[in-house]
């Protein structure tokens, strides 16, 4: 398969930035903000708020359904494309015909979308990182951050800790306890395995794992049940995308808390708040989209049904967008 | 030393959230709370709180010694509060057929290898191996959640356990 190809500028004589073009899309940075502008309009976001959006919808590879970066640019995965659009989720813009979509083969874009991030990631900005834990993404250019980028997400194929599936973390292997996550204990399991039964008696700390992520708001695989999969997380700050649903995903709250704004997905119309603490769980119906508040670094498990079908299935109205009703 | 607060739940203290309506049902967010539904359970229903088609998380109340299960998948258990034991089994002959969904309760302890044993704390999570069977043990009352698929033991009752109004 041929490389796909990311259109750059030179670097600004000034900002020291590229500019990128996809399509007819154009997206330039300089000190404090990224400009997008496309054939029936522009738009302006804050550089840090772009770069951790951007930062998710690429290490999710698109993920599941829209990734509104804010209220006017996102993307819109359909599992091997992907829309770029503008105004396509935004009710004014739609109603005025402003909005406007181009459609690329996933890895096309997603060139485009690593270069973009490379380029206008300053040395000491970790997009992935609370903002606490970061210096600030502003100014103009200065170095890199590929270190901190090209992290990937974990996705275990079974359970994290089995043999040959993704390892734990520990200090060792360069993942400390979090500072918000200090007292979380670091206990493991008593595990008894009759011999033969190694592989398969086993058991492992969530709670410690996610206490080391170095990582907000990146939810990964870390246990299996065909397509049930469970995601959790550790979060802190901004979700940095209003995430729009094109299938139920569930939320168990594992600690602390967090507040969910929740919007119609089409429309951005405001439709409810949901404020998660330890043991609650609710459901993100397939008609939303939402954006969570966590005051604190907390726990939350993220939980997915990964079949390819649903979304087909919810879109033809053959499957309720909501996951129960009674 | 860090005077940092990290808020877990227990099945005597958990403070619940909630949906606050703008325009909307909190019908469409099944919100419920794991200790809550245990608390208002009899030791080891498997009720379920999240379902999204076939597969659902179960919470379960452990409390004392539950029936032996069998599964033809993988589970997996989490234990949001307390001390739970798990004993696993490799039963001689298949306690259930290849394609059954979700667990089922064995009306009689299994014949088979030990496997062995596990005891879990809050946080931990244990695997359930496809194929095994399975027992809880837990001295005083404690909290699971089950990430399987519904199931002949798998519990709905959500009227009774989500926000509705």
């Amino acid at each position: 398969m041929a490389t796909p190809v990311v259109e750059a500028s030179e670097p600004d004589n000034y900002y020291g930035y590229r500019r990128f073009r996809k399509g007819k899309f154009e997206f330039q940075r300089d000190e404090y903000f990224v400009h997008i502008r496309w054939p029936k309009g522009t738009h302006t976001m804050a550089a840090d708020v772009f770069l951790r959006a951007l930062q998710r919808d690429i290490a999710w590879n698109f993920f599941y359904g829209t990734v509104n970066f804010d209220g006017v640019f996102g993307t819109l995965n359909h599992y091997g494309t992907v829309d770029i659009f503008a105004g396509r989720f935004n009710d004014a813009y739609r109603k005025a015909g402003r909005d406007y979509n181009e459609t690329y083969a996933s890895d096309e874009l997603m060139a485009t979308f690593k270069a973009m991030l490379d380029d206008w990631t300053n040395r000491g900005y970790d997009p992935f990182a609370a903002p606490e834990e970061t210096k600030h993404p502003y100014g103009r250019k200065d170095g890199e951050n590929r270190r901190a980028i090209e992290r990937l997400r974990v996705t275990a194929k079974r359970m994290v800790g089995l043999p040959g599936d993704t390892p734990l973390r520990s200090d060792a292997g360069g993942y400390p306890v979090n500072r918000h996550f200090a007292d979380v204990p670091q206990d493991r399991p008593e595990i008894h395995a009759e011999p033969g039964f190694e592989n398969e008696v086993s058991a492992f700390n969530l709670f410690a794992y996610l206490s080391r992520s170095d990582v907000t708001w990146n939810p990964s695989v870390c246990s299996v049940v065909k397509d049930s999969l469970y995601c959790p997380t550790s979060e802190e700050f901004i979700l940095p995308v209003e995430h729009g649903n094109d299938r139920v995903e569930w939320f168990m709250q594992l600690s602390d808390e967090i507040i969910w704004e929740i919007k119609h997905k089409e429309t951005g119309a405001p439709r409810a708040r949901v404020i998660c603490r330890a043991g609650d769980i609710c459901a993100m119906p397939a008609d939303i989209r939402h954006q969570g508040f966590s005051p604190k670094r907390s726990m939350l498990l993220v939980w997915e049904n990964n079949s390819n079908a649903i979304p087909a299935l919810i879109q033809s109205g053959k499957a309720p967008v909501v996951p129960v009703v009674f | 030393m860090s005077d940092v607060k990290t808020v877990f739940g227990a099945l005597d203290n958990y403070q619940k959230g909630g949906v606050e309506v703008i325009d909307d049902d909190p019908r469409n967010y099944v919100f419920s709370n794991v200790f809550e539904v245990a608390a208002r359970s009899k030791p080891y229903e498997r009720v379920a709180v999240g379902k999204n088609f076939e597969y659902v998380i179960e919470a379960v109340r452990a409390e004392g010694t539950s029936p032996w299960y069998a599964c033809a998948h993988d589970e997996f258990a989490l234990v949001m509060d307390g001390r739970v034991e798990v004993r696993l089994l490799k039963p001689e002959t298949p306690a259930v057929v290849a394609d059954k969904a979700g667990a089922v309760a064995l009306g009689a302890p299994p014949v088979g290898r030990k496997m062995g044993r596990v005891v879990a704390g809050r946080g931990h999570m244990t695997l359930l191996p496809k194929g095994s069977a399975y027992q809880f043990h837990a001295d005083r009352a404690s909290v699971v959640t089950i990430q399987t698929i519904q199931g002949e033991v798998t519990i709905e009752r959500w009227a009774d356990i989500c926000q509705t109004g």
